[in-house]
């Protein structure tokens, strides 16, 4: 099962280095991931997500928290959350196909946020499902470069991951 | 206030911290350091032949002392050298502290002259590594380094020192720091009581149970408690090679280590068992064999302080976290007066275990006839005789270590001193050497094989330039006796590159040192020998002990069986 595991991480040089280098060295799989400052100074927030039985998802969290840079964890799948991924497509956008990749746009409450004669760079947020939904409906008109930030999450309702 | 600089912070730091000796070598990025060791007398510095000896000399002090080792080596080389010792900590969850040389700041990045990355190169093999961003924040990080190493699961640490940061025109204030806080790591000790709770009704009710035991009996000073337990409770009691010394050996309810090359009744203890309690111990593949085949009957309590042990290649059916003594303790104050619900299942346990017992005994290896090259076995209980089991023991890697822990009996913790996890030939003589230094007035006994020692005997350089006694007893098979009882079982003898040929003299090389060796051939040789290398306790003496080369470590689990699978001889098989 797909597992999203969101992490505080002291900002020290090497940390990230430290997570990414676990998952290597155990043999855990990272699908994506994603990584920025806080609005607390000292700590990062980085979130992952990975593929794997419940022994493997235990195995990585117990790891995780092991390391000493890692200052909380929580692994938003437990319970309710909410996903958000953002990307940015350049597609081919010539003659007939310039409206299509607009009404598909649309469709998908994604927005153009740059245009030239021949490409239009195409904004959209959501879970990693409608992401990949959309890549699947521009694929035919021309996909010429995508951009993903991977998936951040955040759990619904009061629960909190901070100090 | 007092102004040092980040060299006279780090000398006067190990002082302050009670750090009474380390191992190292010198270079460029480390001199202002050496410098500042030169400047004072409160901290002695072992100068290794090879960096990689000044690690292995720190683990063995560690292990002997339950204290962290200290080793301070140069950038690039010297770091890298020292990597095999570190991960060698690291697998048996030694304390230990590497303070490395780093070229300067400005440096960092440029591919400079000694520069290695080597906060990377150890990633995976330390506990935890820092670099020192400014010459004021090194107390501090001292202080962290040497908390991390020695609390909670103990591990090496690496600390990077760019040579600027030493560097003798720059001064700060400095304060010992009596404590330190990380915020992200708080290790546990104590065990969930509910827990721990049920474990005691499932040890009170259990029929065919049996204590397995690892090296954090060792690290976590728990011995004590767990021979208390153990003996309330009356059941058998299996270590693992790590854990050997944590309860008696020459106890009736010890069976002796179990696993690969375990004994007979301890793994076959462990296959029929309706409980195990395992503390302090990860149950790795050199344990468990085949984990699908692993003791099918049994329930698994797990205390571990370190989660991540918990249900890695076995489940627990009770896992509790918790430092091992504090648990133990839990246990018994729950087990006052308390007494087994099966007492006769347990006598009939008993039975079965005295049974496996009576099966082996007396066979477990041929001694030599008059005329025929010595046993290595029979070597190690001769010695065990000649140093009454007192001595400490460290060892190599290869048949030689599995020998010595068959056949030295251990009655006390932090005596057993080898290389577990990751099976470093070339560990066993600095160890000792690391030992010695610290307990002069004990036997430190090295068990070794001609190709281990090849690996570290520079450090005979060492021992004569600080005086260390250690008794080198060289198992002498004249070849890579434990590749080459793989390659007899698993590749009809073709004897790929396990050989020694051209091995040296030993005796005239101890004795080019100035040292005495003792060459030993026959039976009749053998204890003169050893009277005359334990007749004092300083002086180094090197046993090259002519053993027979065909000899095999048995029992032996079967690849890919359960825990009863075993070749017990050349011609047996359970
Ligand atoms: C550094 C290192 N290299 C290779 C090995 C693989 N290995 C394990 S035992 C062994 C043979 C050891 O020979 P020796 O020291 O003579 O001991 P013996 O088995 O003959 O008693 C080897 C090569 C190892 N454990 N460590
Ligand atoms: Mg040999």
């Amino acid at each position: 099962m797909r597992h999203i595991i969101s992490i505080l991480l002291e900002n020290e040089p090497g940390a990230l280095s430290r997570v990414v280098g676990l998952f290597s060295q155990r043999n855990f799989n990272i699908e994506t991931l994603n990584v920025a400052p806080t609005e607390e100074p000292s700590l990062s927030r980085l979130t992952v997500t990975t593929v794997g039985d419940d022994r493997v998802i235990e195995q990585i969290t117990k790891h995780l928290n092991k390391l000493i840079d890692v200052v909380k964890l929580v692994d938003l799948t437990e319970g309710n959350h909410i996903e958000r991924e953002l990307m940015l497509v350049k597609v081919k956008a010539l003659g007939a196909a310039r409206d299509e990749v607009k009404r598909t746009a649309d469709i998908f409450r994604a927005q153009i946020v740059d245009v030239t004669p021949s490409v239009y760079t195409v904004q959209i947020t959501g879970d990693g499902g409608k992401l990949d939904a959309f890549v699947q409906a521009m694929a035919p008109i021309g996909i010429l470069e995508v951009a993903r930030t991977g998936v951040s999450g955040i759990a619904r309702g009061d629960k909190l991951l901070s100090l | 206030m007092e102004l040092l600089s980040g060299a006279d912070m780090i000398a006067r730091f190990l002082k302050d911290e009670g750090v009474e000796r380390i191992y190292g070598y010198p270079g460029g990025a480390a001199l202002h350091i050496y410098d500042a060791l030169f400047r004072q007398d409160s901290v002695q510095h072992i100068l290794v032949r090879h960096e990689q000896a000044a690690t292995h000399a720190a683990d063995g002090y560690a292990r002997a002392s339950g204290k962290p080792g200290v080793v301070l080596v140069t950038s690039g080389p010297g770091a890298t050298n020292a990597v095999t010792g570190i991960a060698t900590a690291y697998m048996d969850s030694i304390p230990m502290v590497v303070l490395c040389g780093q070229v300067a700041s400005h440096l960092i990045g440029e591919d400079a002259f000694q520069e290695t990355d080597i906060v990377g190169v150890t990633r995976p093999v330390v506990k935890h590594s820092f670099s020192i961003k400014h010459p004021s924040e090194i107390p501090e990080v001292l202080k962290k380094a040497f908390y991390l190493a020695a609390t909670g699961r103990p591990g090496p640490v690496v600390v990077d020192i760019p040579k600027d940061m030493t560097a003798p025109t720059e001064r700060y204030e400095y304060v010992y720091p009596k404590k330190v806080k990380i915020r992200s790591y708080n290790p546990v000790t104590r065990g969930h009581t509910g827990q721990i709770k049920k474990a005691v009704e499932m040890m009170l009710k259990a029929r065919r149970p049996v204590f397995y035991t690892g090296g954090g009996i060792v690290t976590g000073r728990a011995s004590e408690a767990l021979t208390d337990l153990v003996q309330r409770l009356g059941f058998p009691i299996t270590t693992t090679l790590m854990g050997i010394g944590g309860y008696p050996q020459g106890d009736r309810q010890s069976l002796g280590w179990l696993g690969m090359h375990g004994s007979y009744e301890a793994n076959m203890a462990m296959h029929h068992a309706d409980l195990i309690i395992a503390i302090g111990a990860r149950f790795d593949d050199r344990v468990t064999n085949n984990t699908s085949k692993f003791c099918p009957t049994a329930k698994i309590v797990h205390v571990d302080i370190d989660p991540s042990s918990i249900s890695k290649t076995v489940r627990a059916d009770v896992p509790i976290v918790g430092a091992a003594g504090s648990v133990i303790n839990e246990m018994i104050s729950l087990l006052q007066a308390r007494e087994s619900a099966a007492p006769e299942a347990l006598a009939e346990w008993w039975q079965s275990i005295d049974g496996w017992r009576a099966e082996r005994e007396g066979k477990l290896y041929e001694p030599s006839k008059p005329g025929e090259a010595l046993k290595p076995q029979e070597v190690i209980e001769a010695v065990y005789r000649a140093t009454r089991g007192e001595a400490f023991v460290t060892t190599d890697v290869g048949q030689h270590q599995m020998f010595a822990a068959q056949y030295y009996k251990f009655a006390k913790p932090n005596r057993f001193i080898t290389s577990g996890g990751l099976g470093t030939m070339g560990f066993g003589f600095p160890a000792a050497m690391g030992v010695k230094l610290s307990y002069p007035q004990d036997d430190v006994v090295c068990f070794t094989g001609e190709g281990s020692f090849q690996m570290m005997m520079q450090e005979l350089s060492t021992c004569k330039q600080f005086g260390a006694g250690v008794k080198i007893v060289n198992l002498n098979n004249q070849s890579l006796g434990m590749v080459r009882q793989w390659q007899d079982l698993n590749y009809k003898s073709r004897h790929a590159h396990s050989y020694m040929e051209s091995l040296p003299d030993f005796a005239k090389l101890i004795e080019a040192y100035g040292f005495t060796a003792l060459k030993v051939e026959t039976h009749e040789e053998l204890a003169p020998a050893l009277e005359r290398a334990f007749a004092d306790t300083n002086e180094l003496v090197f046993l090259d002990i002519y053993v027979d080369p065909f000899e095999h470590v048995y029992p032996m689990q079967v690849p890919l069986g359960s825990m009863r699978d075993m070749l017990l001889s050349k011609t047996e098989r359970t």
